[in-house]
């Protein structure tokens, strides 16, 4: 099985360049994942850095560009993938070494749409009280696992990093709007009504159809700048 | 010599390191203070592995059927084999209910009942009326109780403007030339270079270290780095002897099916469809305490009636609930199932197998989270150093967990110790910062992994730090696993001293400073190798069986001679002992009795 990877140290190497790996079968079995398979590629060569911690998808730390799609390698399984294995650092931030990128202007810009429940605050003798239908109204965005898969396959992003929040951030704004116990609905659809915050975002859906863990952020942005209509009118 | 250390100049009132649940709750509470506080995380806050935790956090709020604290406390202290302090288990069964609504408060998107409350499952070794019926305790966010709460957590964080180091890995404590903890040393992940921080107060927060064993649940970061900072720096360790093997981990693999997954009604099956645990717990069955399901899964297995061509294995069956509640209730499972396993959980049982979850033990600690140690027969307080969460051993869990009592103890804990921490920085003194550091053991450890290249000696040129480690993973697994007896925990103990001294002799490929992840495995695995050895130590010395450690040789409890917490120091292996509190704070002690489910 043969793995071209992206290859950059910033200390030894003036530009990226892509190294071939290979893995004869025996060192493969069929229900393994991509990140095993890194792993064993690391032995070969221990320079080789990625990140990961979870192994099951629910960290967020190892989203890289695998075959040209965005995805976590700990839950692709090889099989799935066409050969040779293409392997390349998130587009679109700064690479620091080989398939670690650096996410800063991604939490960033999570942490510009002020994540944060805005509540009054009762007594600590009661809970807020919320419907199971007002709490289904999350599922879909409070799993967000801040990969950043789908903002850094977002062209908008791309052309606009520093002013396009780009759909994870809006995702998570948009789990603080539909949250029946916030109440700062107002203030934050009047922060994100704004042409680059929200408004670059061109409904190209390719966020949505990056996602590892199956949500749609595409259908919150719509739904924001819906909310954002019905709000003017 | 090039260490890249940076200059002495950063200076805290607090450094929590870890920013996992305990860390970032006792965080918030800090932020809140205007103390000058840092938090320090080898990994972005949110990667933490508190993220992974599914089945809920246990709290006596009544929401489903009637219930209290005492009740509560009684099922922790039963569920520890005894061994857990009742004066911290009162405190943290007490606190409980107002914690988790404090939670809600903060956000935490609890799954909702049809009454609006907060949504709470039952989960295994809870019980109404101290031993009688079947509690409901256990509070969840779906099966992503833990995503949840860390998640929550950050954000409040972020708005409370805590100051967050993310990938800076805490190598080790440093003290003055008194012997007093002053700081800590920290590498900078992203650049390479060693940072010198000096602080008040440090607040251990660094998680659990399941990565000793070969199949386990948890992430590859929980690496003990906190125990192995307390043991260099000639503190022990209590209760290392207790590891929780969870029940239900993927066969072969070691993901967590949550015991939610039982909660909402799942039987575990064996080869011939029986669902056996009437047998081992004829009242409470698959809802019987972890320690007790997961030695009788092994016996099924050993006895012959595993299921799959290599009866290596047993089944947790759904397949009889009704395919909305496995969607609703526990969607996170039926993922990691579909993308693990291959099948869905409505339609196909799910194979499972015992998989290391859980260290009970840990750093001791009192009730207010700092660090004790025993000299000279003394039980004492160590000045300016804390530990909460799974790293800590307060002792709430004694001798086996229940489940959703470990978020518990985070945010109990974390609270606690934070508040604590800032009572005692009322009278900080200014000199703190004067005296002159011990830094000759910190830049020794530093040397050897930044210097040691590999060798061109072909004996050891082959060898490579991920070997050592899996093999390290290996001797746990076979010698001191679900059960123990002497002997073959004792073949253990020349197995770690060639583990040992392979890794003195190692050397590393990746010379380079910028993410060296090579590097950062080294340091990981010399604590996991002093894990290793506190484990063995520990085990071999307890010649009874309780909770979790269940000794062959010696099957049942001896409250005469073991009622007693252990602590090890790793300098010459030697071990040393503490009582069990059994005077809780305000109500009667617990008597140790008989366990059955
Ligand atoms: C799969 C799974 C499911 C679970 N489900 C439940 C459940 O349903 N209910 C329940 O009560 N419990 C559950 N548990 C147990 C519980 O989740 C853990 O015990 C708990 O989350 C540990 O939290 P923590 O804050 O102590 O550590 P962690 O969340 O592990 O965080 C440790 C932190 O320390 C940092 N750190 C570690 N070493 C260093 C270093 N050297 N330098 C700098 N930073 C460092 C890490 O970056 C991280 O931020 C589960 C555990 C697992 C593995
Ligand atoms: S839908 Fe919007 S956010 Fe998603 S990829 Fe397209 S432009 Fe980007
Ligand atoms: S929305 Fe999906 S792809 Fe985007 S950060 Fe969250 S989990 Fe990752
Ligand atoms: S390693 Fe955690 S998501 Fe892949």
């Amino acid at each position: 099985m043969k793995f071209i990877i992206y290859r950059f140290n910033p200390e030894t190497d003036a530009a990226p360049y892509t190294q071939t790996f290979e893995l004869n079968s025996a060192e493969f079995t069929d229900d393994m994942m991509l990140l095993e398979a890194l792993q064993k590629l690391k032995e070969q060569d221990p320079t080789l850095t990625f990140r990961s911690s979870c192994r099951e998808g629910v960290c967020g730390s190892d989203g890289m560009n695998v075959n040209g799609k965005n995805r976590l390698s700990c839950i692709t399984r090889l099989s799935e993938l066409s050969q040779p294995i293409t392997i390349r650092p998130l587009p679109g931030l700064p690479v620091i070494r080989d398939l670690v990128i650096d996410m800063d202007t991604f939490y960033q810009h999570y942490q510009a749409v002020e994540p944060t429940l805005e509540a009054p605050i009762k007594d600590l003798d009661h809970e807020h009280l919320q419907s199971p239908a007002e709490r289904d109204q999350l599922d879909g965005s409070y799993e967000c696992i801040l990969c950043g898969c789908c903002t850094t396959s977002c062209p908008s992003f791309w052309w606009n990093p520093d002013k396009f929040l780009g759909p994870a951030a809006l995702l998570a704004a948009s789990r603080f709007l539909k949250d029946s116990r916030d109440q700062n609905t107002e203030l934050r659809l009047e922060s994100l009504d704004d042409a680059y915050k929200t408004f670059r975002c061109r409904n190209i859906q390719n966020c949505t159809s990056s996602c590892p863990k199956g949500l749609d952020p595409s259908k919150a942005i719509a739904e924001i700048k819906h909310m954002m209509l019905k709000k003017s009118l | 010599m090039n260490t890249n250390l940076q200059t002495d100049d950063f200076h805290f009132d607090a450094i929590i390191i870890g920013a996992g649940g305990a860390g970032l709750r006792a965080a918030l509470e800090l932020a809140e203070s205007k103390h000058q506080v840092a938090v320090i995380s080898k990994v972005f806050p949110t990667r933490s592995h508190t993220v992974a935790a599914q089945g809920g956090i246990n709290a006596a709020l009544g929401n489903v059927s009637a219930d209290n604290w005492h009740w509560h406390m009684f099922d922790t202290i039963k569920g520890s084999d005894y061994l857990g302090d009742q004066d911290a288990i009162e405190f943290m069964c007490r606190e409980a209910s107002e914690i988790v609504r404090e939670l809600e408060h903060f956000g935490v998107p609890f799954s909702r009942l049809d009454s609006g409350k907060i949504y709470q499952r039952p989960f295994g070794g809870q019980s109404q009326e101290f031993g009688q019926s079947q509690a409901t305790r256990t509070c969840a966010a779906a099966d992503r109780t833990g995503h949840a709460i860390l998640h929550t957590l950050y954000q409040q964080n972020l708005k409370a403007g805590t100051s967050i180091f993310s990938e800076h890995y805490a190598l080790d404590l440093i003290k003055d030339q008194d012997g007093q903890i002053a700081g800590l040393m920290c590498l900078d992940i992203q650049t390479g270079e060693y940072r010198l921080m000096r602080a008040h107060h440090i607040l251990i927060a660094t998680g659990g270290a399941g990565q000793v064993y070969r199949t386990n649940t948890n992430a590859t970061i929980n690496t003990g780095d906190g125990l192995g900072m307390a043991l260099r720096a000639g503190l022990p360790l209590m209760d290392m002897e207790f590891w929780q093997f969870h029940p239900t981990g993927i066969a072969g693999k070691g993901m967590l099916m949550s015991e939610g997954a039982r909660g909402e009604g799942g039987l575990l099956r064996n080869a011939d469809g029986e669902a056996f645990m009437e047998r081992y717990a004829p009242k409470v069955k698959d809802l019987a305490s972890r320690d007790v399901v997961a030695r009788a899964i092994s016996i099924e297995i050993r006895q012959g009636r595993g299921c799959g061509p290599n009866k290596d294995y047993i089944e947790l069956d759904l397949t009889h609930l009704d395919a909305d509640i496995i969607k609703k209730r526990l969607p996170g499972i039926r993922d990691l199932c579909l993308t693990f396993v291959g099948k869905d959980p409505i339609e196909h049982p799910i194979p499972i197998h015992p998989t290391c979850h859980y260290m009970m033990g840990g750093i001791p600690t009192n009730l207010h989270g700092q660090v004790i140690t025993k000299q000279n027969g003394q039980i004492n307080v160590v000045p300016g150093l804390y530990a909460i969460g799974e790293a800590a051993c307060v002792s709430v869990h004694g001798a086996n967990r229940l489940g959703g009592n470990s978020l518990l103890d985070l945010i109990v804990f974390g609270r606690e110790a934070a508040r604590h921490l800032n009572q005692s920085l009322k009278t900080k003194s200014p000199e703190r910062f004067d005296p002159a550091l011990d830094l000759a053991p910190v830049e020794q450890r530093i040397q050897k992994w930044q210097n040691s290249e590999t060798s061109n000696n072909s004996a050891t040129s082959t060898d490579s730090i991920r070997q050592i480690k899996q093999d390290l993973q290996q001797v746990m697994e076979q010698h001191c696993g679900v059960f123990r007896d002497r002997a073959t925990m004792q073949q253990a103990l020349p197995k770690l001293d060639a583990l040992s001294q392979r890794l003195s002799q190692v050397g590393l490929q990746d010379r380079s400073n910028v993410f060296n992840t090579e590097r950062l495995q080294a340091f990981e695995l010399d604590n996991l190798l002093a894990i290793g050895y506190a484990t063995l130590h520990s085990a071999l010395a307890r010649e009874e069986s309780r909770g979790a450690h269940s000794r062959v040789d010696f099957p049942e409890r001896d409250d005469q001679a073991w009622l007693k917490h252990s602590l090890y120091f790793a300098g010459s292996h030697q071990l040393d002992y503490k009582p069990v509190q059994l005077k809780p704070l305000s109500v009667e002690s617990f008597e140790p009795k008989a366990r059955v489910y």
